[in-house]
């Protein structure tokens, strides 16, 4: 077996009585590798993260999971903001963390200042870079981001994106990322699985770019996207946007 | 030194507010308090057995209360009746059974007013340590499944998701809410055992900003609660269960203060 790979979905999927919310999927996620999974609203992105996770139990198909050490960003979160909760008794809520490496944490993800504020205080943006931080300072060896930037400004956004990138390749940890944004993640990633219910398509960014499953899925526009990302050495673009070879 | 009742119904008291104030800040927390009033109903029953097998009566009202919590789940998961429904179902049930049943034990002279609101002279020595060892192993086990039981509390998917089987938690904590209601039922009667939970909890929230700040106040509402609430039983001749609650709830109405300054520091 693979000493790499951290977690592993065979033919996986979830049902919620006769309505699959997505069936048939399998890939795995290797330390020091980005996983994207891409897909339309509804596609079960979501649910295929918490299957990794193992937070659903009764699946079909099968998943192995070989770490304990996880860091998880859900897409939702429903706090019960009665609960007087600050950032940093939220920084430990699953572990307990050497008060240096939450500080650490707080300032990659620049909300350090936010410390000994109350959880129900801070704006949508922030809390999503403490959630993002609250996932990093375990030093995961598998992360599980579930469009972590969603609400983050435009320039937090990209910055964030970079922090993601720098992380797994400082801990060589394996990055299960859920993301709408086709620029800024396809530049990292090593592995893309697009879902609509099931696996419509997998592989490197330029190989579902090429797929014409992918293309009926996202647009001809955003096939450019992934492509760009991938190949900038191999080509050049005309001016009005086509893709030449060289 | 435990030969006066009072002194007895004093160290049971601090013994029983001790533990449920960081249990309470849970039934607060995880929005309990009507399930803590159905496990304190069926309480009623645990007692009747008691008398009726000649059986301790915590352990007795223990087993019924972990009993009554079972058929809960149970129900919840088999039914499509809605939470509160089926806890309105099983505490006015398990009440009513109990009060039948104390109908047929004819032959003993039974208390009902102690049982509902609290006796301090029925506090024996042998109360006393039930209370303490009871509750030195409860707030133990709470301690041990403190993180998995906070984290769920706070969101079930991370909890679960960073490996911390909040399941298991809950279940333990169940366990924990109908041994800590054996064990102060003759203190504050099952009435208001759920009170003794809550009042000490809420009024630790309005003063507090982080969780163990909440529980350490919550406790330290409870300590007062008891000691004001025994010494006016003592003096003005009331149950102790409602003169202990009544003194939780004027600490609560204080805390509001504290709510209102630091909202007006805020503006």
């Amino acid at each position: 077996m693979n000493d790499n790979i951290l977690v592993k979905l065979k033919n996986a999927g979830f049902r919620i009585k006769n309505k699959w919310l997505v069936q048939s999927v399998s890939f795995q996620v290797e330390k020091g590798k980005i996983v994207t999974l891409i897909g339309p609203n509804g596609s079960g992105k979501s649910t295929t993260a918490k299957i990794a996770l193992g937070i659903f139990k009764k699946i079909e198909g099968e998943v192995e999971k070989y770490t304990n050490k996880v860091g998880y960003v859900p897409q939702k979160i429903s706090i019960d903001w009665t609960l007087p909760l600050r950032v940093s008794d939220f920084m430990v809520l699953t572990e307990n963390i050497k008060n240096e490496d939450i500080d650490e944490a707080l300032s990659l993800t620049g909300v350090i200042h936010l410390k000994n504020k109350n959880l129900g205080s801070l704006s949508g943006g922030e809390f999503q870079r403490v959630l993002l931080a609250r996932a990093i300072s375990k030093k995961p060896e598998l992360l599980v981001l579930d469009e972590p930037v969603q609400g983050v400004d435009f320039t937090g956004e990209i910055a964030l994106y970079e922090l993601i990138k720098k992380i797994s390749d400082e801990l060589n940890c394996g990055i299960l990322l859920i993301s709408h944004d086709l620029h800024t993640v396809m530049s990292a990633t090593d592995h893309v699985v697009c879902l609509n219910g099931h696996v419509c398509c997998s592989g490197s960014p330029i190989d579902v770019a090429r797929n014409n499953e992918y293309k009926a899925l996202f647009g001809e526009q955003a096939s450019k996207t992934l492509a760009i990302y991938e190949h900038k050495h191999d080509h050049t673009h005309s001016n009005d946007g086509e893709i030449k070879k060289n | 030194m435990f030969d006066d009742f009072f002194i007895r119904a004093l160290v049971a008291g601090l013994g029983v507010a001790i533990v449920t104030g960081p249990l309470g800040c849970f039934v607060v927390w995880r929005r309990l308090s009507y399930f803590g009033d159905t496990l304190a109903h069926s309480a009623l029953l645990g007692v009747t057995m008691a008398y009726s097998f000649q059986f301790n009566i915590a352990l007795s009202v223990f087993i019924i209360s972990s009993i009554i919590a079972i058929i809960l789940i149970q129900l919840q998961k088999k039914t499509n009746l809605p939470g509160d429904a089926l806890l309105g179902l099983l505490a006015h049930s398990s009440l009513a059974v109990g009060l039948v049943v104390v109908g047929f034990l004819t032959f003993i002279r039974f208390d009902i007013m102690g049982l509902l609101f609290g006796d301090i002279l029925a506090v024996t020595l042998n109360d006393i340590i039930i209370i303490w060892f009871g509750g030195a192993l409860i707030l133990l086990i709470l301690k041990l499944i403190w993180r998995p039981l906070f984290a769920s509390t706070v969101n079930y998917e991370l909890a679960e998701a960073e490996g911390l089987n909040p399941d298991r938690a809950k279940a333990i904590f169940t366990i924990l809410m109908a041994a800590i209601i054996a064990i102060s039922i003759k203190m504050v009667g099952l009435l208001l055992i759920t009170g003794m939970l809550i009042i000490p909890a809420a009024m630790a929230r309005n003063i507090s900003d982080s969780p163990i700040k909440m529980v350490i106040f919550s406790i330290i509402g409870g300590v007062l609660s008891v000691i004001i609430g025994l010494f006016t039983s003592l003096e003005f001749n009331t149950s102790s269960g409602p003169s202990i609650i009544a003194a939780a709830l004027f600490l609560f109405i204080l805390s509001l203060f504290k709510i209102k300054q630091s909202v007006q520091l805020k503006n």
